[in-house]
């Protein structure tokens, strides 16, 4: 019992843990990389401050060193008479010419901060594009369940053609093979183009459409091997009964190919879930994916961790849901 | 004697990448109504492929299968299958295994009267305290009696049993044995039966039907044993004549089940 929750609990929260020192030590430093020459550098610097040359000095064996660390060079100037402010002129010299890729990266605390709002009042609605992170992410989830019922409504049906009839499957299995790899973000204008005569719901249908036809192909192809692998002795005593057709399906056809079923169902869940943030991304939908890039184009990195991690976080909590109503069938047969 | 089912001339064949492989040709067989035959010979030699094609589960290739008066074409309810793996859906309790039959063979009765039915099979087959479980919860032996009880509980024409102890230890064996033998008396069925074991063959059947090996096997020699009924096994161990039977069945087993019938045989001019 003590090992098993050291393994299943203290394990992963120590994984977790790292990460997240990770990114803090990384996003808590500004790195310079410059753009120019060094000499650029160095005009600007002399023409800001009287008496820069004694900070280019300190300042030009540094420069040579990359990657070039804020406070190290701050620390070194700030030492010389006169330091204070040099740094300032330099600081937004330099400021302006890195390609300050990890500074812009919040740290754990920054994030924290700027997500606080969202995460302590998930339900909250300020404004189209400004609720809470649940209320975001129940809109994303509503949108996803009405896609993945699709697929599975339109899924399952096909899968049980392809492995009950061989002439089924040689006809539309090389169509599948094609359609299954090709990326949501290549069905999604399709979608658009297809309802487009929907007018302003045009962008559900298309991500409803999207979703559908993206996620249901794991649940087609499962259901597919569960079927053609219903043992022979089942099927004989369907036919030794003289069950009906109908019956042999509810009696013994789908019962027994429910396990494969299922993990066709929890991979498509997955996929659907995958979808959704495109989706939203492209159409602008409010949703979880829809308020991601719309921080984006506003700038707020600290929005755009949250929203990852509230799309993992949902994505995992899923599949759990979705083992465990797995394993409660795999037990049955 | 009319004959309740007649197999005649039964060939089959199955395609294999080497071409076809004649399993079975020209198999005889004739069963008297209330009849218990067992099939006897080595693994493999197509006896379960006879039974099969009797229950209509395999195609024939070529021949006849006459029950009570019908020829045989498919597989249906009034042939009562047991099959050495008990065969019964994992999804369904012991008690719903069985209606999942009567359901089919009893559709004008009352669904009180077909639980009935399913009830009294169950609790003659030794279920009655666990018929309402699911077979993962049931003991191998258990499972089988289901088998047993569902096969009975269709009131079927003919009984075709297919290894069903194969998979038992003895003593379960034993007691199965004893609770068909139970069942087939009070329903007065007529069975045919597949097993390799001389002991099971000669305490249940009134003839013991021993096959030649395959490919192309077919009935080699026929036993009639003819001890009274009901028969007890302590009864049968102090009878010489069992022995003289077991002999006889081993004999053919060890000796000369290779041969056909009809051919010179070359092995028992060596002995």
């Amino acid at each position: 019992m003590k090992s098993f929750k050291f393994d299943g609990l203290v394990l992963p929260l120590f994984g977790i843990l790292l990460v997240l020192a990770l990114w803090h030590t990384v996003a808590g430093k500004k790195i310079y990389v410059l753009k120019e020459s060094i000499e650029v550098v160095h005009a600007s610097v002399i023409e800001a401050v009287p008496g820069g040359e004694a900070g280019w000095s300190t300042l030009k064996p540094l420069l040579n060193k990359p990657p070039l660390e804020a406070a190290k060079i701050a620390a070194a100037i700030k030492s010389l008479p006169n330091g204070a402010e040099i740094w300032t002129a330099l600081e937004q010299n330099l400021e302006e010419r890195r390609v300050g890729l990890i500074s812009s990266l919040p740290n754990v605390v920054e994030t924290w901060q700027a997500s606080k709002l969202y995460i302590m009042e998930p339900f909250a609605k300020r404004g189209e594009m400004d609720q809470g992170i649940l209320r975001f992410s129940w809109y994303s989830l509503i949108l996803v369940a009405e896609g993945y019922s699709l697929a599975l409504l339109i899924g399952t049906p096909i899968g049980f053609f392809l492995g009950l009839s061989p002439m089924f499957t040689k006809t539309f299995d090389p169509l599948i093979q094609i359609l299954r790899p090709v990326s949501p973000l290549a069905w999604l204008p399709l979608g658009l183009v297809l309802f487009l005569s929907a007018g302003k719901d045009a962008g559900t249908y298309g991500a409803l459409f999207t979703i559908a036809i993206c996620s249901m192909w794991p649940t087609v192809l499962n259901t597919a091997v569960g079927v053609r692998a219903v043992p022979q002795d089942y099927l004989n005593v369907g036919k030794v009964l003289k069950l009906s057709r109908f019956k042999t399906l509810t009696k013994i056809l789908i019962p027994a190919t429910l396990p494969y079923m299922f993990t066709g169902f929890r991979l498509s869940l997955g996929i659907a879930w995958l979808v959704i943030v495109a989706a939203e991304m492209l159409t602008g939908r409010p949703g979880v994916g829809g308020f991601l890039w719309q921080e984006y184009n506003s700038l707020v990195y600290e929005h755009i961790i949250l929203s990852i991690i509230t799309i993992g976080v949902i994505g995992f909590i899923l599949d759990r849901l979705m083992s465990l109503i797995e394993a409660r069938f795999k037990a049955i047969s | 004697m009319k004959k309740f089912l007649d197999i005649s001339r039964l060939i089959k064949t199955f395609p294999t990448p080497k071409g076809p492989l004649t399993v079975v040709r020209d198999f005889d067989l004739g069963v008297k109504k209330g009849e218990f035959i067992t099939l006897i010979g080595h693994s493999g030699c197509g006896k379960s492929t006879v039974l099969s094609m009797v229950a209509g589960l395999t195609e024939l290739t070529e021949g006849v299968i006459i029950l009570a008066g019908k020829e045989v074409t498919e597989a249906g309810p009034d042939r009562g299958v047991v099959f050495q793996a008990p065969c019964l859906l994992p999804w369904y309790t012991a008690f719903e295994n069985v209606m999942l039959g009567v359901d089919q063979v009893y559709y004008t009765a009352t669904p009180l009267e077909r639980s009935q039915i399913a009830e009294y099979y169950l609790t003659i087959v030794g279920l009655g305290d666990s018929m309402h479980k699911r077979p993962a919860e049931l003991s191998q032996g258990m499972r089988q009696r289901c088998g047993i009880a569902r096969a009975f509980a269709l009131s079927p024409k003919m009984l075709l049993l297919d290894e069903p102890f194969g998979m038992l230890d003895s003593l379960t064996k034993y007691e199965l044995q004893d609770v068909l033998l139970d069942l087939w008396q009070r329903d007065q069925k007529t069975a045919l039966m597949v097993t390799h074991d001389v002991d099971e063959a000669l305490y249940l059947s009134d003839r013991v039907v021993m096959m030649t090996d395959g490919p192309e096997a077919t009935v080699g020699d026929i036993l009639e044993v003819n001890f009274p009924r009901p028969r007890t096994r302590k009864q049968l161990m102090e009878d010489p004549e069992y022995y003289r039977l077991r002999e006889h069945l081993i004999g053919f087993l060890e000796e000369r089940s290779h041969l056909r019938p009809g051919k010179p045989s070359t092995a028992a001019v060596a002995h």
